[in-house]
């Protein structure tokens, strides 16, 4: 691993990370149309699911449905395996995804299973959500993803998956 | 009542749901605690642009509602329900282009909790595109 580089400029660092980080979420049309994007502190993101009227799958109460909390979490945890995967390339200068060129989007992780636990109905407003890689090997990964609204305690839903990683 | 009328007043119920509406979904069959509903293929659902394989998380909206018309569709009568937990295996990525099926059947029920399964299909219907199952609260 190349040495890291204490006076590399941070304006080089930042847009490095997050055009890496836009490549990874903009080749997906469904998270488009979800509305959903992510805030980068670091290595830590945060997926953020602004509310819309087309996410309500409750309208008497109303709430959100529980396949969109459902895609969010399994989202969020694709996105943070795909991230953590390619950060050592990353910052070691190799070559990673660029936003700037459309003509390759990166390889996802594909979901082998994705198994949620709804702990309070979604309310109509944004919902927020981070996961952590368990287990990363060559081939299989396991992922804990949790989801919140207004108080990162009480907990909207969490999940756990596994996924094959790209080959190759 | 007819099944005919009973298919016809939970597409009137599909279309009350923002999400569902969104996703195009359309109410096939429903019977005493089992449903069929699907839904058309299309470019903004993509999850994989390689391939255009629609996104996982489409095929547990479609997983989840019908589950969820499964439960409503039991003889028992709930007046609500709603997910407690939902797995899915993901056994083969659907075909790009074709319609997605989802086949749910509410297999137990008791007093306060419907336990559901559910398949879903492209057009290869001997071959799943994922398995679900899940537990469902039930309000009387």
């Amino acid at each position: 691993m190349m040495p890291m580089d204490r006076r590399e400029p941070l304006d080089r660092i930042k847009s490095r990370r997050d055009s890496a980080l836009a490549a990874l979420v903009s080749g997906v049309p469904y998270l488009t149309w979800l509305g959903i994007r992510f805030d980068r502190r670091g290595d830590e993101l945060t997926a953020i699911l602004p509310y819309e009227e087309k996410l309500i799958g409750n309208p008497m109460l109303p709430a959100i449905h529980g396949g969109v909390t459902a895609a969010f979490l399994e989202t969020t945890a694709i996105i943070e395996l795909a991230w953590a995967a390619m950060w050592e390339d990353m910052e070691s200068g190799r070559t990673v995804p660029d936003a700037a060129v459309a003509a390759s989007p990166p390889r996802l992780p594909k979901t082998i299973d994705f198994t949620v636990d709804y702990l309070r109905s979604g309310l109509p407003r944004d919902a927020y959500a981070r996961a952590r890689v368990v287990r990363s090997g060559r081939r299989y990964a396991s992922v804990q993803v949790e989801a919140w609204q207004d108080n990162r305690a009480r907990l909207m839903a969490q999940a756990t998956g596994h996924f094959l990683m790209p080959q190759g | 009542m007819a099944e005919t009328d009973q298919t016809r007043i939970a597409q009137q119920f599909i279309e009350a749901i923002p999400h569902a509406r969104a996703l195009g979904m359309r109410v096939d069959a429903l019977g005493e605690g089992s449903a069929t509903i699907s839904m058309p293929w299309a470019e903004h659902l993509v999850g994989d642009p390689r391939s255009g394989v629609v996104h996982g998380g489409v095929v547990s909206a479609l997983m989840d509602t019908s589950c969820g018309a499964a439960v409503m569709s039991h003889p028992s009568g709930p007046s609500s329900t709603a997910t407690i937990d939902l797995r899915i295996d993901y056994m083969r990525s659907a075909t790009k282009g074709q319609r997605i099926t989802a086949r749910a059947e509410c297999y137990h029920m008791t007093r306060t909790v419907a336990f559901v399964r559910a398949v879903a299909l492209d057009e290869d219907e001997a071959n799943p595109v994922a398995a679900a199952t899940g537990a469902f609260t039930v309000e009387r």
